[in-house]
């Protein structure tokens, strides 16, 4: 009778190191995949933390700004549809910035020379700073420019628009967060 | 004769003054630099805001300023590095056509040559055990005789 009895496979510690790097390489593609599928921001969802350093200096961050409603919009200088909605956005601000709203512009993917010469052209007096390196942008998930979103006074997305805004939208979501 | 030597001497002086401070002062003014300076630099970065386009070819008016902002950091004597440092802080490492070798980017370059090395380590193990196979069929010794084949092919051969 024959010893049928066979020694255990030995795994080769390259064999391992390989199957490890397809593994590490698979996870990396699927958790990009998942993020790039999160889609926008929408309403109710805790709105991303920033700094941002405004063109006169100024540094405000997001976090420290929790008790007030602030509008957060997305522009660029090379942007027709950005020019199109720029008065309505100053007018916006001119009517709340003394009752606890703050606007801040970030300009996405702009020269600074351009962009100090778009804000201005359209008298923006609000505080807009270079979204630097993108991150801002890539926080808010922004599919082009412009967008605009809403924070209320707890951190949390009270609006939500990935295109043009008007006063009107923007005055009829702002009350709200104000008669609270 | 002594006087006229030491005079000679203090306006050779004063003339290799003259001349060091003209160079001097055309060296300190950066040439203008040219289109193919521009592109030098547009062609290693893409268009921030456009799909996979490089900057030197890219149509639009915002990739014409920011070719104008290249050759205005050039003129200001930035260097090649300096600008596209510059770049990258203010757009994000998308806009290099070569990817940086920090973080999750340092898969790029080195998962390619890590896949073609173990397809090659692949094939040649399966190589090696093709070729060892054939070998080892042949040393196989031959199959037991079976009598019923044997008669079945002894009647065949009656048969022809």
């Amino acid at each position: 009778m024959t010893d049928t009895t066979t020694a255990p496979a030995r795994v080769r510690w390259w064999q391992l190191f390989i199957w490890l790097g397809v593994f590490a390489v698979l996870g990396v593609v699927a958790w990009q995949l998942v993020r790039s599928r999160a889609g926008s921001l929408h309403v109710g969802q805790a709105a991303p933390d920033f700094t941002l350093t405004a063109f006169d200096g100024q540094t405000y961050h997001l976090a420290d700004l929790r008790g007030k409603v602030v509008v957060v919009n997305f522009w660029a200088s090379w942007c027709q549809p950005c020019r199109a909605e720029a008065p309505d956005l100053e007018n916006t601000w001119r009517h709340y910035r003394d009752r606890g709203v703050l606007f801040v512009g970030v300009g996405y993917a702009d020269t600074d020379t351009e962009a100090l010469a778009y804000l201005k052209g359209f008298g923006i007096s609000y505080p807009n700073g270079p979204d630097l390196g993108t991150r801002i942008s890539q926080a808010y998930r922004i599919t082009g420019v412009p967008e605009t979103y809403i924070v209320d006074q707890s951190g949390r997305l009270a609006f939500a628009k990935q295109l043009p805004t008007t006063q009107a939208e923007l005055m009829a979501a702002i009350d709200p967060l104000l008669n609270k | 004769m002594a006087k006229r030597i030491v005079l000679l001497l203090l306006a050779a002086a004063a003339l290799a003054a003259t001349i060091a401070w003209a160079a001097g002062a055309a060296w300190a003014q950066a040439p203008t630099p040219s289109d193919n300076d521009v592109n030098r630099v547009a062609r290693q970065l893409y268009c921030p805001v456009c799909q996979n386009i490089p900057l030197d070819v890219c149509p639009t008016d915002a990739c014409a300023k920011w070719r104008a902002d290249i050759r205005d950091r050039m003129a200001a004597g930035w260097t090649d590095q300096q600008i596209m440092d510059y770049f990258v802080a203010k757009y994000g490492e998308r806009v290099l056509s070569n990817p940086s070798t920090r973080g999750l980017n340092l898969l790029i370059w080195l998962v390619p040559p890590i896949v073609v090395a173990g397809g090659l380590a692949f094939w040649w193990q399966f190589l090696r055990r093709a070729a060892v196979r054939p070998a080892h069929a042949a040393a196989a010794p031959p199959p037991p005789a079976d009598p019923y084949v044997a008669e079945l092919e002894k009647e065949l051969e009656e048969r022809r």
